[in-house]
């Protein structure tokens, strides 16, 4: 019966399962964040309106056109493709052989960081342009608005995407296994080989991804309600205090 | 008198039209002038040219003695010294009321954040919102919203005030909330450069009137002489489709 394989493949096995889901999700994590990062910094940069002459226009040109260019590889190249380019072309290039689990967060991290550029350029400029002039009126500069007005309300707006992209990490670390990073998909090809239970193994697999992914879309919900902020606001001072219709019938009620 | 900004041959174009031309016109310190003029006359585009959220394509703009076109001159520098009043309130959607009044404060005049937040207070006492310090901009209506913008730019403590339409996005029973602020804030002898189309307000709060057409300054003067015996058969025109519309 498949029920009792899966039970004893996950009692035999489940330290490997474990350490592999771990992998997972450390791998996932910080290829997010480092994305992330790296997408906030190309997003701020495209987004710097252009000097009009010097060699500051150049520059940021310059900059700019490696940005369109990194963006455009990366999201143009499958993954697995780049895990492989990177981790057999630092051996090639440098003769240095990564471990490949840095490897792994490296790959994540700079495909990420593609996706995220994009993804912050659009929170950018989703913010009315209202609240760049009132930073400006007041005296800011380009760095202080970002700072204290702009990017907040940006890591606001991008945050469903952010998460949805740590969701999709977790799922696609398992390509990483074509470098022997020892992530879940890895450690389930492994544990398979032993006992040739193909689809028993790779169902407990599933059932571990599923938790993982289902289990963060909770947690991100949460922090999302949460930055919204409350709905409800204290007015200070008695006199001012407005009472709803509700207040008003349930006074009248006490009265009676 | 003191003239805290003067223009000269301003001009400004959006590609090949040109929006404003060769505009001549300065302020004198504790004056209130407002403009006047009807849509597309460039009145709101030479007050963005006076904070620089438009560049002019011509001409100077003198602050204290210093032509702050030049382009050594610090426009953020500049930009502290004028409050902007914005016709959509533009207050800082991540911030509530209280911090929107501190934030400049705080980064761009490096006042300690015990000094902001009392200066804070004092404004939006001014402009009678000191209940509401914490709430955000989605949670207030078009008025309060607009009295929160004037406390912002007014805890900056600018030389001058410059208010884009301040009245226009409002609903009818909100514009009177923002205008009898505004008049008291005239009464105090802050220097107020208004764009409206509130002529009422405009022949009772200004020192002086201008009247704008097409680009150029068509005539200026008391408000007296604006609205009961204005020079220019445009102006007498432009009086008679607003006030009869009113």
């Amino acid at each position: 019966m498949s029920l009792d394989w899966m039970i004893q493949i996950i009692q035999s096995n489940w330290p490997m399962f474990l350490r592999g889901a771990g992998w997972t999700l450390v791998i996932a994590l910080t290829g997010t964040i480092i994305g992330s990062l790296i997408g906030l910094l190309a997003g701020v940069v495209r987004t710097i309106p252009a000097p009009e002459k010097g060699i500051k226009k150049n520059l940021l040109k310059l900059i700019n056109a490696i940005l369109t260019i990194y963006i455009e590889f990366f999201r143009g190249t499958p993954m697995i493709v780049q895990a492989m380019v990177i981790f057999y072309g630092s051996a090639l290039a440098f003769n240095f052989h990564m471990n490949p689990i840095i490897a792994g967060i490296v790959v994540v991290g700079i495909n990420t960081g593609a996706y995220m550029a994009e993804i912050v350029r659009g929170g950018i400029i989703s913010v009315d342009k209202g609240q760049y002039e009132a930073a400006q009126a007041i005296g800011m500069n380009h760095v202080q608005t970002m700072i204290h007005v702009v990017m907040p309300q940006v890591i606001r707006n991008i945050l469903p995407a952010t998460g949805n992209q740590f969701i999709i990490n977790i799922k696609d670390t398992a390509v990483l296994s074509v470098i022997s990073v020892t992530e879940l998909f890895f450690q389930t090809k492994t544990v398979a080989g032993n006992n040739f239970r193909y689809f028993e193994s790779f169902f407990v697999a599933c059932i571990i991804y599923f938790i993982m992914t289902f289990a963060i879309t909770l947690i991100l919900r949460y922090f999302e309600r949460k930055l919204e902020g409350p709905d409800n606001y204290t007015v200070i001072g008695n006199n001012l205090h407005v009472e709803t219709a509700e207040d008003m019938k349930k006074k009248a009620n006490k009265g009676m | 008198m003191e003239t805290i900004i003067e223009i000269q041959r301003l001009s400004k174009s959006f590609g090949s039209h040109e929006v404003l031309k060769d505009i001549h016109f300065s302020v004198e310190k504790g004056e209130v002038v407002t403009i006047i003029g009807s849509s597309g006359s460039g009145k709101s585009t030479l007050l963005r040219c006076v904070n620089l959220l438009e560049k002019p394509s011509g001409g100077q703009i003198i602050y204290n003695g210093e032509n702050i076109l030049d382009d050594r001159h610090d426009i953020h520098q500049y930009r502290r010294k004028l409050g902007m009043v914005f016709q959509q309130f533009n207050l800082f959607n991540n911030h509530d009321v209280l911090n929107n009044c501190m934030v400049g404060q705080i980064k761009v005049l490096k006042r300690s954040k015990e000094e902001a937040e009392q200066i804070a207070r004092k404004y939006l006492r001014v402009v009678g919102m000191e209940n509401y310090i914490n709430a955000k901009p989605r949670h207030l209506s078009g008025g309060q919203k607009q009295r929160v913008a004037i406390a912002r730019a007014l805890s900056m403590e600018p030389d001058v005030m410059l208010f884009d339409e301040p009245t226009s996005a409002l609903d009818p029973e909100m514009v009177g909330e923002v205008l009898k602020i505004m008049k008291e804030l005239a009464g105090t002898g802050l220097t107020m450069l208004i764009v409206t189309h509130e002529m009422e307000f405009a022949r009772e709060v200004s020192d002086r009137v201008v009247f704008m057409d097409k680009g150029v300054i068509a005539e200026e003067g008391p408000p007296e002489k604006i609205f009961n015996n204005p020079d220019q058969e445009r102006t007498r025109e432009f009086l008679k489709r607003t006030l009869k519309t009113v």
